[in-house]
């Protein structure tokens, strides 16, 4: 009980510090990109006009000039506040579509994790079927394992160019990209963990004659499943790698393409703004998959 | 040869079409009929092509025979295609969605611009565009057909069609979109510099290998005594990318397409150097182009998108339209960009980025009229700088490529003015550019990268 109580004890201290680490950052932040209200002192007119005209200032309302705040928005790196606003204005919309190229921020997340879904569980079956076979037939295994221990190392990207040029269809393409991303640590991981698995239990498996089948989900399965899971785990992070900077390339909608848009526009915010939304996809879908993986596996 | 582009018309869903409604309308039993109409298009449109090919080619042609005339006209224009074309200018588009790719910069302003202010809606089309990240991007776009039509640098539809730097895919360009537009922009740091000369060992930076910038900003260097693959580093870069750069002080400049050298004067970081069209005034810079499988497949659409761009790049070239034009393409879902730094660009009252405002109401202008001597001058380059080795054909090639003569056909349809003749005699950089002396041309060019 004692030790309990500690442990919570101790929990809240750790979110005590995050916190206070996340204040002491944003408020850095903020400190460092605050920038002096505009001087005019020392500039002709001329020199206030053309500034003026170049979006640099503003007229005030009482006839002074001020930095443009619209402009404030894609001057260097922006503080918290300009991100704060920009999350504002994007989550605002977020349910609107304006034309084919701006969509609203859960349609492009909607779009990145579908084409992140469809890679990595196509992938899923392939590695696992794959794996299975090359695990119990220990000769095959021998042959191909070279094969995917050149093939692992390939960044998923690289194979970009020659995937566009074959199935000339970029959105296909980003799936593919995430599915090469997502092929191999399973694959290796599976044919390791079915060929590990304790003879025993094929022995016994032998001995109550199981068909084929019933061999396979009773016993071969179960047995690899925290070694395949493990395997997941690492493809599920390198597929989540890939897919932004697929869309990226591939010019896709998605919080990859958004994060591009930004750049195109020199919108620092729009830009940070993006980055956190694929920070914050990334831990909602691994939580997910913990939760799932956590169904599947047990303690020995 | 007549029989032979008998045998190809026939294969156009064009004439299938005609050939069903004239089943369905005339008695089946009148072949002599259908006959008539395609010897009267057919000699229509012979006509138009060599009236519009010029006096020249005319002489040219006086002395051949019927026969050797059909073959010459045929191995250079694509005459069933154009007889297709003009049958039926007012067909209703086969394919009425279509979507249409471009690079998100002023020089595509007509091809953008058409949706937001309905010129594709007006010519029947429900046409929607589509935002690239790069030329590479676009080209791939167009092969794969994963859009329609696509804006294009002047000399990618060349390059394609040739096959330089990607597989050869026959390409169409229909129109120009806009002319003048580009502007040399360089480093804050480098104000002091003022010839070609004071930029040896400078890094520079443009879109794309087969782009106009390319070409005007090697001309440039090369005419002030510098040599683009000696004295300076020249490297391919998207457009954002060229300001983020300057920024950063990676590069000293570039010639780059706009808003990107109006940003960098936004940005604080870059000034105005030259406007491209002090290198070669109204020099073409982007495209209209489709692909001629598409052409083919599709000739009511691609004919309504033509002249919906038609229309579009006249409107654009009015300079009364130029503001609510900077508002319609400002956008994210097109240009992405400040209004301001648009209207700059698109009026022509700039600030130049040294503290002077200044006014160039011709710093870009939008003429859809593809001069097939614009062509023959960027396969002249193109050879120039040894993007193309051996013998190229450059009218031949320039005359398939830049639909020049059907352009004015659409252009009188639509009411806009017209042109007598494909090919002139440009100026660039005070020198003249005669295209029917191109082999002279480069021979001309002391410094050059021809093997």
């Amino acid at each position: 009980m004692a030790r309990l109580q500690g442990q919570a004890g101790n929990s809240k201290d750790a979110v005590l510090i995050s916190v206070s680490m996340l204040v002491v950052f944003v408020a850095a932040w903020h400190l460092f990109t605050l920038r002096p209200a505009f001087d005019p002192a020392g500039l002709t007119e001329d020199q206030l006009h053309t500034m003026e005209f170049n979006g640099d200032i503003m007229q005030t309302a009482d006839g002074g000039y001020a930095w443009n705040p619209e402009k404030e928005k894609v001057k260097g790196v922006p503080g918290p506040l300009a991100v704060l606003e920009k999350t504002r204005t994007e989550l605002a919309e977020a349910f609107v579509k304006k034309g084919t190229n701006d969509h609203g921020i859960a349609y492009l997340v909607l779009y990145t994790v579908t084409r992140f879904g469809a890679g990595f569980l196509a992938a899923s079956v392939v590695a696992i079927t794959l794996g299975i076979l090359l695990g119990l037939n220990k000769v095959l295994f021998q042959a191909v394992n070279p094969f995917i221990q050149i093939l692992k190392p390939i960044s998923p990207l690289a194979w970009m160019p020659l995937l566009l040029y074959t199935v000339k269809d970029p959105k296909w393409t980003a799936v593919l990209v995430v599915f090469m991303a997502a092929l191999w640590p399973t694959l290796a991981t599976t044919a390791f963990g079915v060929n590990s698995l304790r003879k025993d239990y094929l022995h016994v498996a032998a001995i109550l004659q199981l068909s084929w089948a019933k061999r396979l989900y009773k016993v071969i399965l179960p047995g690899a499943a925290p070694t395949i899971v493990n395997g997941l785990r690492i493809s599920f992070g390198s597929a989540l790698v890939a897919v932004v900077p697929a869309e990226m390339l591939l010019g896709e909608l998605g919080v990859g393409y958004l994060s591009w848009i930004e750049w195109n526009n020199l919108d620092i915010a729009g830009v940070i703004f993006a980055i956190l939304v694929v920070g914050v996809v990334g831990v909602i879908l691994d939580s997910g998959f913990n939760k799932l993986a956590s169904l599947v596996t047990y303690q020995e | 040869m007549a029989s032979m582009s008998e045998k190809e018309i026939a294969m156009t869903p064009q004439s299938r079409s005609r050939r069903e409604v004239s089943a369905h309308m005339v008695d089946v039993k009148q072949p002599s009929a259908e006959a008539y109409l395609e010897r009267t298009v057919e000699r229509a449109v012979a006509a138009a092509v060599l009236e519009a090919a010029g006096p020249s080619r005319r002489q040219f042609l006086a002395g051949m025979g019927g026969a050797a005339l059909a073959a010459v006209i045929g191995e250079v224009f694509p005459l069933a295609q154009l007889k297709a074309f003009a049958a039926d200018p007012a067909g209703k588009p086969e394919k009425k969605d279509v979507s249409i790719g471009f690079i998100p910069i002023t020089c595509g302003t007509p091809i953008i611009m058409a949706e937001p202010l309905g010129f594709y809606k007006k010519h029947g089309l429900n046409a929607s565009v589509k935002r690239a990240a790069g030329w590479a991007m676009i080209r791939d776009w167009a092969v794969n057909k994963e859009v329609d039509a696509a804006h294009m640098l002047t000399p990618m539809p060349l390059a394609m069609t040739l096959g330089a730097g990607s597989m050869p895919t026959p390409m169409y360009m229909p129109a120009v979109e806009n002319i003048n537009g580009q502007a040399i922009t360089l480093h804050i740091k480098h104000k002091g510099v003022k010839t070609a000369a004071d930029m040896k060992g400078f890094r520079f930076c443009v879109p794309f290998d087969f782009s106009m910038h390319n070409y005007l900003l090697r001309y440039f260097l090369a005419e002030g005594g510098v040599h683009p693959d000696k004295d300076v580093q020249i490297r391919i870069v998207p457009p954002p990318e060229m300001v983020a750069n300057l920024k950063a002080g990676n590069v000293d400049g570039y010639l780059g397409p706009d808003p990107f050298n109006q940003r960098a004067v936004y940005e604080n970081v870059g000034f105005l150097f030259m406007l491209s069209r002090e290198i070669w005034d109204r020099h073409p810079c982007c495209a209209f182009t489709v692909t001629k499988d598409f052409a083919t497949q599709y000739p009511n659409t691609f004919h309504a998108m033509w002249r919906a761009i038609v229309d579009a790049t006249h409107y654009a070239s009015n300079p009364v339209h130029r503001k609510e034009i900077a508002t319609a393409i400002a956008p994210t879902n097109y240009l992405n960009q400040p209004v301001t730094v648009l209207e700059q660009v698109l009026t022509g009252t700039y600030a130049d980025g040294l503290g002077n405002i200044k006014k160039v109401p011709e710093r870009i202008d939008f003429d859809p009229y593809p001069w097939h001597s614009m062509a023959v001058w960027i396969l002249t380059q193109m050879k120039r700088w040894g993007h193309l080795k051996g013998d190229v054909n450059y009218k031949a090639v320039a005359e398939q490529v830049y639909l020049a003569a059907d352009c004015d056909r659409i252009a009188k349809e639509l009411g806009y003015p017209t042109h007598k003749a494909t090919s002139m005699t440009h100026t660039i950089m005070g020198k003249a550019f005669d295209p029917n002396q191109a082999e002279a041309y480069v021979k001309s060019f002391k410094i050059h990268s021809m093997a």
